[in-house]
């Protein structure tokens, strides 16, 4: 089964590039003999270049060349022609580029309204032609940011649209929230118009703070500068590194960061790629983890950070990596889900990992973790026996959890400080199609998604009252 | 008679491999310390019932793969060639690329109606190579969405399809603290349906496996390879051939039709349970000596006890008296009440071994004589390297309070309708769900009646 990529604007893309690299470096470590396999097709074609790339899908025997399935959309050209001219140029063809000249201007309503309505038709037809190329198509994966303008405006745009052209297919969404320190003064009012659009459209969204990927590459230099640890990290290990070998110095500064955000989006399918003893697909993820259709934002973690060099693992760092995925400092986003209360978790193991140790943790964590009343044992578990590069066991944790409410509750905060002086509004409300009900909406939509999860938190810690059986005439 | 096995989902596909395996094993093994005859005679019983023959000499296990996904089916094939001792017929399998999702919804109204010719003709294919068939065999988990619910529906199918044939469906009960968050709406969904196509239902919980494997057969990283394997080698001591007529006679040529004939007598009881004894690491065989009476003793405890495994039996449970007639609310604590029984004693000398106590009316329930409430099979032939070994299939309250936890679990998530939108989306509606509820109310009334 497929999954299909989209990235769209500078964050997007960039990100996107880090996941395509660390991908054909994940497949290259199992696919030993070169064949092109099921577990390539749903990233990857593989295409005669002799017949200059038009000549059908190769599906079977020697990998020839692989073409990644995806669509890199960008209203700049800088970051896509970065792309096009580093190492991974061969990957991609024009037929999946859609980019302009000028910018989004950071203003959603230009990504969204303008862009949108501009390039709908090209969209459309890049999609469906990447779309035929795919025996079966699973899922659509979003990846962009949330502040700016065109991952946030054209970004949402796009996700309206598979919706509205393929409305079987799951749509998973990798938003990057703005911090408060932004330097764009206008990311309240793209991140509040774009979560509207994840309220409706979106069927799970997997929300990431640059804050908490910054730190976690902070962390991860201080262990290695720090001479604490016994061993040597290996440097390909780390969930911050590229592909190219022990380049880590070298690299630009957002490129440890996103490198994690592309480690997120292999691990949550690698299940769907590899074998192993338990597979959890894409589709079970969304089953699994959205009781309710608007509650479908999950707080992810990857564990661990970085592998040591020698190999033996005893349980105990493998029970350290269980716990390390419900620590504050491992999530993607500020947020702490112990301390708040779990709709749902799921776990999904790689590498060495059996059952019994899957178990094992989860009957060491359960007492300190609150769950919902209805879902108390809310446990879903994947076990996919293929470990990451240079590790021997990982593990990503999703949790549907009320923690999420706080990142919500200071983008409302934000969003009014500046709509209530009505600052900058202009620059949004001249756009064709723009009006204040947009606002209105946008931030009437982001008060009750606020509001459930506080009805949600409200119930925790209170008694527990378990419904009455139905009673059979005996 | 021949038995056709469907092997559904992953699960299902999992372990159907490792019985495979195990029946094989079994009779290629030189363990049977038996006569050569009588050897001779479970080797050719075996083989008739679960595989055919190929020009190759390689025995094809009589078996449909079914999954909505690749991976699985496509290890399995190649894991059984690669044994070289056994294989599945290349063709019979069908899948899909996108799995169901673990929706129950979407594997019983969505994949089942869309696939059910294509199934159903490799099914056909199957039954038409027996030259007599014995009945179905379907391998299942009921905490995912496709054997759970395309389970469910091809279950249907074959009643439909085979109106006179014996189905027996084993169902692999999920860990209680999740695999899958829905696995409860799963659950019952899958159990009320089953329930009114299948004969019967023979169920493995996961947890007591588990327990087996860590607390037995003292395995510290256990596997869901090594719970299947446990799983298959407690499904061969039952499916390998016996004596079910009494010394002199052959091996039984109605499995199926024997075991519904023992343990099912009336439609509203159709759990069924089962506890193999010894259950121990390899090694340790060689070390250690069964005495039939022990064995015997142990099995009965179980039952009684309703202990999981050999190990934690608590001999403080005891039976009612006989001949008094103690309403069911007032039966001691704990006492596990049959309908009926069946143990099958396997290996040296086991013509000698005495089963009276098996036959103590007061583990019965009133309404059935004890004498055709309990069935013994035996065969002289050891079975997987244990020189004796007892299996009791129980229709009992065995299954009582687990099959209550679930239905407790899934009531409490469908009152917060957590997760319905998942489930009406693909044609399963809230009413749907309270004939189900209402169905297992039902049948966990019977049993707590007895």
């Amino acid at each position: 089964a497929v999954s299909l990529p989209f990235a769209v604007g500078q964050c997007g893309n960039q990100v996107g590039c880090r996941f395509w690299d660390l991908a054909l470096r994940e497949h290259a470590a199992v696919n030993k003999k070169g064949i092109y396999d099921e577990a390539l097709s749903s990233f990857f074609r593989n295409v005669d270049t002799r017949s200059g790339g038009n000549g059908p899908d190769i599906y079977k025997g020697k990998i020839c060349s692989l073409k990644a399935r995806a669509l890199l959309i960008d209203m700049e050209e800088g970051v896509v022609n970065e792309i096009l001219q580093g190492p991974l140029r061969d990957v991609f063809d024009s037929k999946q580029l859609i980019t302009d000249v000028s910018g989004s201007g950071n203003n959603w309503a230009v990504g969204h309204k303008i862009y949108g309505c501009q390039y709908r038709e090209n969209i459309v037809e890049k999609l469906r032609k990447t779309a035929e190329h795919c025996d079966c198509l699973q899922c659509f994966f979003i990846i962009h940011s949330m502040g700016g303008g065109t991952g946030s405006g054209l970004g949402t745009f796009v996700l309206n649209l598979l919706e509205e052209e393929f409305p079987e297919v799951y749509r998973f969404v990798t938003s990057v929230y703005p911090s408060g320190e932004d330097d764009v003064i206008t990311s309240p009012y793209n991140s509040v118009l774009a979560m509207k659009e994840l309220n409706e459209h979106a069927d799970c969204v997997l929300p990431i703070e640059n804050e908490s990927l910054f730190e976690i590459v902070n962390k991860i230099h201080q262990m290695i500068n720090s001479g604490k640890l016994g061993s040597t990290v290996k440097q390909n290990s780390l969930v911050t590194s590229s592909a190219g070998s022990a380049k880590t110095l070298q690299e630009k500064p957002f490129d440890a960061m996103n490198n994690i955000v592309a480690n997120l989006l292999l691990n949550l399918t690698s299940s769907a790629r590899f074998e192993g003893s338990l597979n959890m697909d894409l589709n079970e993820i969304s089953m699994n983890l959205v009781p309710f259709p608007r509650l479908h934002y999950l707080v992810s973690s990857l564990t661990p950070l970085y592998t040591l060099a020698d190999v033996n693992v005893p349980s105990r760092r493998l029970d350290q990596m269980f716990s390390d995925a419900f620590s504050r400092d491992h999530q993607l986003i500020q947020a702490d889900p112990k301390h708040s209360l779990y709709l749902a978790c799921a776990l999904l193991v790689r590498g060495n990992v059996q059952v019994s140790d899957l178990r094992r943790n989860i009957e060491r964590l359960k007492p300190s973790l609150h769950f919902v009343s209805w879902n108390q044992e809310g446990w879903k578990t994947g076990l996919c026996s293929v470990p990451p590069v240079g590790h021997s066991h990982s593990l990503l944790a999703l949790a549907n959890n009320t923690c999420v409410k706080p990142t919500f509750i200071e983008l409302k905060d934000r969003f009014m400080k500046l709509y209530k002086k009505k600052a900058h509004l202009h620059h949004y409300l001249q756009i064709d199609g723009m009006e204040q009900s947009c606002f209105s909406e946008a931030i009437s939509s982001l008060t009750d998604l606020i509001e459930e999860y506080n009805e949600l938190d409200a119930t925790k810690g209170g008694p527990r009252i378990d419904p009455s059986r139905l009673k059979i005439a005996v | 008679m021949s038995i056709v096995t469907v092997q559904l989902g992953q699960c299902g596909n999992q372990t159907g491999h490792e019985v495979f395996s195990a029946l094989i094993s079994d009779i290629r093994g030189t363990h049977g310390l038996c006569s050569k005859k009588e050897n001779e005679s479970y080797h050719d019983s075996c083989k008739e019932r679960f595989f055919c023959e190929e020009e190759s000499g390689v025995p094809v296990a009589r078996a449909v793969l079914v999954d909505m996904e690749p991976k699985v089916i496509s290890q399995t094939l190649s894991m059984a060639a690669r044994s070289g001792h056994w294989k599945y017929n290349s063709h019979s399998h069908f899948c899909q690329k996108q799995g169901s999702g673990n929706n129950w919804a979407n594997g019983y109204s969505l994949h089942g109606p869309r696939h059910k010719e294509v199934i159903m003709n490799l099914v056909q294919k199957e039954a038409e190579k027996c030259d007599r068939l014995g009945g179905f065999f379907t391998i299942m988990s009921m905490a995912g969405g496709t054997g759970s619910g395309l389970g469910a529906f091809v279950t249907r199918c074959l009643r439909d399809a085979f109106p006179t044939s014996f189905i027996l469906n084993h169902v692999i009960w999920p860990y209680g603290t999740g695999e899958v968050i829905v696995q409860n709406y799963n659950s019952v969904l899958t159990l009320s349906h089953l329930y009114q196509s299948s004969d019967a239902l023979l169920v493995h919980e996961n947890d007591v496996i588990h327990k087996i494997c860590a607390q037995l057969m003292n395995i510290k990283q256990i596997s869901f390879r090594d719970v299947n394997q446990v799983i298959a080698h407690q499904l061969g001591s039952v499916f390998q051939p016996t004596h079910t007529a009494g010394e002199g006679s052959g091996y039984s040529r109605n499995p199926l039709g024997d075991l519904m004939e023992a343990l099912v007598p009336h439609p509203e009881f159709k759990l069924l349970g089962l506890r193999n004894i010894p259950q121990m690491p390899e090694n340790s065989l060689a070390y250690s000596t069964f005495s039939w009476p022990g064995l015997i003793k142990h099995l009965r405890q179980m039952l009684i006890a309703n202990a999981k495994m050999e190990e934690g039996i608590d001999w403080q449970v005891r039976p009612p008296h006989p001949g008094s007639s103690i309403p069911s609310t007032n039966k001691p604590l704990h006492f596990n009440t049959s309908i009926a029984n069946l143990v099958i004693l396997r290996g040296k000398d086991v013509h000698g071994a005495e089963l009276g106590s098996f036959q103590d009316p007061s583990l019965y329930t009133s309404w059935l004589n004890p004498q055709d409430a309990f069935s013994a099979w035996k065969t002289p032939r050891a079975f997987n390297k244990y020189e004796k070994s007892a299996s009791l299939v129980s229709n009992s309250q065995f299954l009582l309070k687990p099959l209550d936890s679930i239905v407790g679990k899934a009531w409490n998530m469908f009152a917060s309708k957590a997760y319905l939108h998942q489930y009406t989306k693909f044609g399963i509606q809230e009413e749907d769900f309270l004939d189900c509820f209402t169905t297992l109310e039902q049948v966990i009334s019977s049993y707590t009646n007895l």
